[in-house]
């Protein structure tokens, strides 16, 4: 393939050309009217170890992507290889045997955990469904696993509104660790948290990630918690990714309009220069993915869209630096 | 838990003495004759001495305070006595609430008829629910599929059609047209054999049936609408993930907080087991408590009438706090301390 990662690890993860559409029914016999297309065509690698961003604004598609990854969502089209299974066509069973080897950290640490279960039996539940721990085993590896996150092993019998945001985000980390996984989805693991806690819980996960070996998919709109964690950065817009490059390639010297544009968003904590810096502030609103723009998905917004990018797709091209960029002024 | 209890059972207190009071007025003030069914040739001034004698005579206060006498104190020492077969003080002279109709205690009567109210309409409450919750849980889960379309359908019709529609029709097709069931209830019926046995269930379908329709078209719908609002919620993608089987995901984390709001509402519906149906029982001449509250009515027998009312308030009362109760177990957000 032709994203080679960075890291000279071998491809953990491989996403080739992934759709996933979901229909509109309407009227009165609830017909098909049309289709969203969430994600529409994406491929990306993820080596062993190495952790990829996912940025772009709400609605982009950033966590069906990263649901699809993990068949949470089933997708419409494409192939997605976990260690050179394709799982988008396993069967469920097979499917359910993959499951330890990835998972996935939510979004909303207050929904994502069942209210009337306890953080022991919620992190113990898949060691009961896959592992082969039992009885004070099986315990041991909760406490040990509740300690690993940071958290008191004996909270193991409280329920999970005893506990902050962070302590529960705490608590999804460890349900995710359970079973070793090699690979894990945060997605935007930290959107729901404080600004406090943040950057406690993305420490956590890198030093798990160094401890374990982890490799992971992180999906966030904060740019500069991607910047910190990720080794390389895509960039979505409208179903697709834009711009896929090595953290500091991308953040140093954004070549997509778009990545240009959220780059520029970003505040720089220091008045002066923030003061004379240039701002590029996007026109609109984003389009419906129901019924994206022809050519360029960005054309609609884009600084420097001429007539051609209407009518032509820009091809996702690989550039000297390594890095790919959809645009056709990219070079 | 035990002391929210307590609590709660406490307040019941002067909440049921407003009840009683309520009830014991209303009736009282209801213009209705205890004489008036009586043959036409009593001259008024007999009937006069029969309304004096049956206590019509004094003041509203000390009928409604006699009557809360005989009803708190002296008919459950009664019943107490009779279980235990001790004697309590004067039992011989002591007053009970006593039926104008029949002069017998109302206790005896509505003693006499209970069972055959638990078993009709408690069976039939009993089904719906065992009906209801399996027809609500595979409706959410296959939503707009065919069979929730026609589940939808059912328990529209059911919700709609009142049971005094389903009992006739039910009656004209299987008792007229088919012959194949009883269209009237036999209390005096026995079981002995299987034969028996069979002809008790026969008759006992009907009536069954035309209430669990009513009830499991409401559990259901409540089922329903609780196993949507849960299976799209973030932990059962979380359980998902996990790699659980997908017979554990529904029936495991979607059902277990689905049943939190539907069992309250099964809790509630109990106290409506004990007031019995009573038009279904009318219609089926079931002898159970719904019957025997609409002959109190029709004959003025004000003393049933009051008593059972104020039994169905008290069961009301009693299940609401058990519904709580319940609530607090199922749920560990909800703590009573």
């Amino acid at each position: 393939m032709a994203f080679d990662s960075p890291k000279a690890g071998e491809t953990l993860v491989r996403v080739a050309d992934l759709k996933v559409h979901f229909p509109i029914h309407a009227g009165l016999i609830r017909r098909q009217v049309g289709t969203v297309r969430a994600v529409d065509g994406v491929s990306f690698d993820v080596a062993r170890g190495e952790t990829l961003g996912l940025v772009g604004e709400s609605g982009c598609g950033k966590s069906t992507t990263g649901r699809a990854v993990l068949r949470l969502v089933d997708a419409t089209a494409g192939r997605i290889e976990m260690a050179g299974t394709d799982i988008a066509s396993l069967g469920s069973e097979a499917l359910r045997r993959m499951r330890p080897r990835m998972q996935m950290i939510f979004q909303d640490p207050h929904a994502s955990l069942n209210p009337r279960m306890t953080v022991g039996s919620i992190v113990a539940e898949p060691l009961s469904e896959h592992g082969t721990l039992r009885g004070s085993a099986r315990q041991r590896r909760v406490e040990e696993l509740l300690d690993a996150v940071g958290l008191n092993p004996s909270f193991a019998n409280r329920y999970p509104h005893e506990f902050s945001g962070g302590q529960r985000q705490r608590i999804g980390i460890a349900r995710a660790l359970a079973l070793d996984p090699d690979f894990i989805v945060c997605d935007e693991p930290i959107a729901a948290l404080d600004v406090s806690i943040q950057a406690q819980v993305v420490n956590l996960l890198e030093e798990l990630q160094e401890r374990l070996g982890l490799t992971y998919l992180f999906i966030s709109h904060d740019l500069s918690m991607v910047r910190h964690i990720a080794d390389r950065v895509a960039v979505m817009y409208l179903g697709k990714i834009v711009e896929l490059a090595d953290r500091e390639a991308l953040y140093g010297a954004p070549k997509h309009p778009y990545t240009q544009a959220l780059l520029s968003a970003v505040p720089i904590p220091n008045p002066k220069v923030e003061a004379t810096r240039r701002h590029i502030i996007l026109k609109g609103d984003v389009p419906s993915p129901a019924n994206p723009p022809s050519g360029c998905r960005f054309r609609t917004r884009c600084p420097i869209a001429e007539a051609r990018c209407a009518a032509e797709e820009p091809a996702w091209r690989k550039l000297d630096d390594g890095r790919h960029v959809a645009c056709h002024f990219a070079t | 838990m035990a002391r929210y209890a307590l609590r709660r059972l406490l307040i019941a207190i002067p909440t049921l003495l407003a009840i009683s009071f309520i009830i014991f007025a209303l009736l009282d003030l209801a213009p209705s004759d205890p004489t008036a069914n009586l043959p036409l040739t009593i001259p008024p001034e007999v009937r006069e001495k029969i309304r004096l004698s049956l206590g019509l005579g004094e003041p509203f206060v000390v009928r409604y305070f006699k009557w809360l006498e005989q009803f708190m104190i002296n008919e459950p020492l009664n019943v107490l006595e009779q279980w235990t077969g001790w004697t309590i003080g004067d039992s011989e002279n002591r007053l009970r609430v006593l039926s104008w109709a029949t002069r017998s205690p109302v206790t005896d009567l509505i003693v006499e008829r209970l069972p055959q109210t638990l078993w009709v309409v408690g069976m039939s409450y009993v089904i719906a629910v065992l009906i209801a919750v399996p027809i609500g849980v595979i409706s959410a889960y296959r939503q707009y599929s065919l069979f929730d379309q026609i589940g939808t359908f059912i328990s529209m019709l059911g919700f709609s059609i009142p049971t005094f529609f389903t009992g006739l029709l039910l009656i004209v097709i299987f008792s007229v047209w088919l012959g194949w069931l009883p269209s009237i209830y036999d209390t005096t019926h026995v079981v002995r054999d299987w034969d028996s046995f069979v002809f008790q269930v026969k008759q006992m379908l009907m009536p069954t049936m035309v209430l669990a329709l009513a009830n499991a078209s409401q559990i259901s719908r409540f089922m329903r609408a609780s196993m949507l609002d849960n299976l799209n919620q973030d932990y059962v993608r979380t359980a998902r993930a996990k790699g659980l089987r997908e017979r554990v995901v529904v029936l495991v984390h979607v059902l277990r907080n689905s049943l939190i709001p539907v069992v309250t509402v099964i809790a509630l519906g109990v106290p409506t087991i004990f007031g019995g149906a009573i038009i279904t029982e009318q219609i089926f001449r079931v002898n159970g408590i719904g019957q025997l509250l609409i002959i109190g009515i029709e004959g003025a027998d004000i003393p049933l009438v009051q008593t059972l009312t104020f039994i169905f308030a008290i069961l009301i009362v009693v299940f609401n706090l058990i519904a709580d109760l319940i609530y607090g177990m199922l749920d560990p957000r909800i703590r009573y301390d």
